[in-house]
């Protein structure tokens, strides 16, 4: 049903335009650029032109403290903020040697799992959108509210949280976000199944998406792609398993991998994921140590010994890695950021070559971009 | 009640431009209302008791803004396709019997005219589209004409279906073969034709694709082609198209509901009147919206190939059917 090798290339007798999709276009959900060679509606070349929300993140980390710099990797992917910050302390704390206490690290893995839910319920309910589907985006961010409360109780935000501190967090959770944790967990697994019914199993989302876009894993390694990308692939690599981390080795949790590499395949590992985030949320919970939430001996100004400290963390979309470069003063002397969206889409141009426009389209959100990520 | 026929006309005029004028600005209304519901939030509330107002703030809202003629595109076809888009439909009502008596153009060849009619559709769309000068549009238009032709060619067979076990062209004689219990409805009729039920909804699928609505809206696939063939349109050029789709809608049920569900016959085979055909149209319209809001949007081949693989051979399949069984009955 999909063309194959299709269209000619060079020959004169055939009319290419370039179509302008962005940096304002529905499709790309923020100010994405992606400047399309086609013709008729068949893709040649997609170049994504990235840069319109560039903030310098890495450079910013160069002028200001640890402390003050924590904030900004909240900013960066902002569906999964707590993932972010995480990668942050957690190369600090590499280089400071402490010693995070049990609770503050179960309670980082319980709030990012919740963050990863309301990011990959967003991601869900705008990718329907992007297929025509008005409805589910509705549900989706229904769902995500609950989250958001909850998380907003702890942190005093929605969005953007900068709960993780350098040696803990910010400050303990109480009972209440205990039980509205568990009944988020009871709430949300007959929400799954309903999604699946209703969703999943369309037979126009089927036809939609099966076949698709395929990425191998040779493609994804080429690129540097993480996260849903490769795992669709086949490719079992999840950096809470391959750099264990935190509490991760603790928790009990299969990697969801799919063989086929389209769309649907990407579709399907990240629907799993939610089921398996809600189950790393209850082990976590019914593990829940007491104790401090912050370690002692946290230095009042942080200066990291000079050297390299890196911490890598799977974010929502992929491998978040941020690596700290130290001459030892109270300012880094380098902040490395690696982002997983920039590398996704970076396959684009490649994976989308003679794909029909909706199919190309279809293809960018199932990649799960977030722009500030790509550009940050 | 008769009146002398110059005055009955403008009676029928005027009813009709009306009929459509409230229609379609309260469709506007069961939309967002009826998305709403589909998707656990109110809707719209504010404007009026029940939101009802919002129609009307809406489109006083288009009427105040500007109505933009982009720089190099041809000012007159852009001008022209929004009153093109819009007659059609109000034309096509004519000749729909609402009951017995209520009927503004009572005659032999209606269906020939309400199809004739429905084509020029197709046309306008694709006309502004193509005036627009906009590549989006332009891609829409492409796209529109597609899928009309595809879509208009198994409509059509399973109306000559119809056509042929009634063997008229007048709507009302249509409705009239269509007396007695709902079973006599020729959605039902599996005497006549053993795939009765079929046809009906191939009518229906082809009726949801010929109008642009979801998930067949290629035409204004929003989250590919931002708004495909409306892209440059604003202010009342962009009303008329908005209206225009829902005066599509209400024709397409319309037809839908006199081919197949029995117009004003009432399914008890008593107190048959406008009430019943009325009912029934709101169902199918109903049924519309609700299809918009729980689907995603097809893919663009597979739409052509459920026209071309599915819906074209099975239609003919009915029709060849449908003639034997009326060749040995």
């Amino acid at each position: 049903m999909i063309p194959k090798e299709p269209l000619p290339s060079t020959d004169s007798s055939h009319e290419t335009f370039v179509l302008n999709i962005g940096p304002q276009h529905p499709a790309t959900h923020g100010v994405l650029r992606v400047k399309v060679k086609m013709e008729g509606e068949y893709v040649l070349r997609a170049e994504p032109v990235v840069g319109y929300i560039h903030r310098m993140q890495e450079k910013m980390g160069e002028n200001r403290t640890y402390n003050q710099f924590l904030p900004n990797t909240s900013r960066m992917d902002y569906l999964s903020a707590l993932i972010y910050s995480h990668a942050f302390v957690g190369a600090v704390e590499r280089g400071l040697k402490l010693q995070v206490p049990p609770r503050a690290e179960y309670i980082r893995v319980i709030t990012s799992e919740l963050n990863r839910i309301s990011s990959h319920l967003v991601w869900w309910g705008a990718f329907l959108l992007d297929l025509g589907g008005f409805t589910p985006m509705l549900y989706a961010f229904d769902d995500r509210e609950k989250i958001l409360d909850l998380l907003e109780a702890i942190t005093g935000s929605r969005l953007t949280y900068s709960y993780f501190r350098i040696g803990g967090l910010c400050n303990d959770v109480d009972d209440e976000f205990v039980s509205g944790a568990r009944a988020f967990v009871k709430h949300m697994r007959p929400r799954l199944k309903m999604y699946r019914a209703l969703v999943t199993d369309n037979i126009i989302l089927r036809k939609r998406l099966e076949g698709i876009g395929p990425i191998d894993a040779e493609m994804c390694r080429k690129y540097g792609a993480t996260g849903q990308v490769i795992r669709a692939a086949g490719v079992p690599y999840d950096v809470r398993r391959a750099e264990p981390y935190s509490v991760y080795p603790e928790m009990d949790f299969v990697v969801p991998t799919c063989k086929e590499g389209d769309s649907m395949s990407r579709y399907i590992v990240h629907m799993e994921e939610l089921a398996q985030s809600l189950r790393i949320i209850e082990q976590g919970l019914d593990k829940l140590p007491s104790g401090p939430v912050m370690a002692e001996k946290v230095p009042r100004v942080i200066k990291l010994p000079a050297g390299d400290y890196c911490h890598a963390v799977e974010a929502a979309r992929g491998r978040f890695l941020v690596r700290i470069t130290s001459d030892g003063k109270d300012f880094p002397y380098r902040v490395k950021l690696r982002t997983p969206c920039l590398s996704n889409l970076s396959l684009f141009e490649e994976a989308s070559r003679g794909m029909l426009l909706a199919d190309a389209l279809a293809l960018m959100g199932s990649l799960d971009l977030v722009i500030p990520d790509i550009d940050r | 009640m008769s009146l002398p026929e110059p005055f009955r006309l403008a009676a029928f005029v005027l009813g009709i431009l009306s009929f459509v004028g409230l229609n379609a600005a309260y469709l506007v209304w069961v939309e967002p209302n009826g998305a709403g519901r589909f998707q656990r939030r109110p809707g719209p509330t504010e404007a009026g008791p029940a939101g009802l107002l919002q129609p009307i703030a809406d489109a006083l809202k288009l009427m105040s803004k500007q109505l933009i003629v982009p720089p190099g595109v041809d000012a007159t076809l852009f001008r022209t396709a929004p009153v093109l888009v819009m007659i059609p439909a109000l034309v096509g009502l004519a000749v729909i019997p609402f009951s017995e008596k209520l009927v503004a153009l009572d005659v032999n060849f209606g269906l020939l005219l309400v199809f004739a009619l429905g084509s020029i559709n197709v046309i306008a769309v694709m006309l502004a589209a193509w005036s627009s000068r906009n590549k989006y549009a332009i891609i829409a238009a492409a796209r529109v004409v597609s899928q009309n032709i595809a879509y208009e060619i198994p409509m059509l067979l399973v109306v000559i279906t119809v056509i042929l076990s009634s063997g008229t062209l007048n709507l009302n004689e249509i409705v009239r073969q269509q007396e007695g219990w709902f079973w006599n409805w020729n959605a039902f009729k599996v005497w006549v034709n053993p795939l009765a039920p079929f046809t009906f909804l191939i009518f229906f699928t082809c009726m949801l694709a010929e109008t642009n609505r979801a998930p067949f809206d290629m035409a204004e696939a929003e989250s590919e082609l931002v708004a495909g063939a409306y892209t440059e349109y604003s202010s009342m050029g962009f009303g008329v198209f908005f209206m225009a789709e829902y005066a599509n809608i209400l024709l397409g049920c319309a037809i839908g509901t006199v081919l197949f569900l029995g117009g004003w016959q009432s399914p008890i085979g008593m107190f048959s009147g406008a009430i019943w055909f009325l009912l029934k149209m709101y169902f199918l319209v109903f049924t519309v919206v609700w299809i918009r809001w729980t689907f995603p949007r097809t893919q663009f081949y597979g739409l052509l190939n459920l026209s071309w693989k599915i819906l074209i051979p099975v239609s003919l399949f009915t029709l060849l059917l449908s003639s034997a069984m009326l060749k040995l009955l």
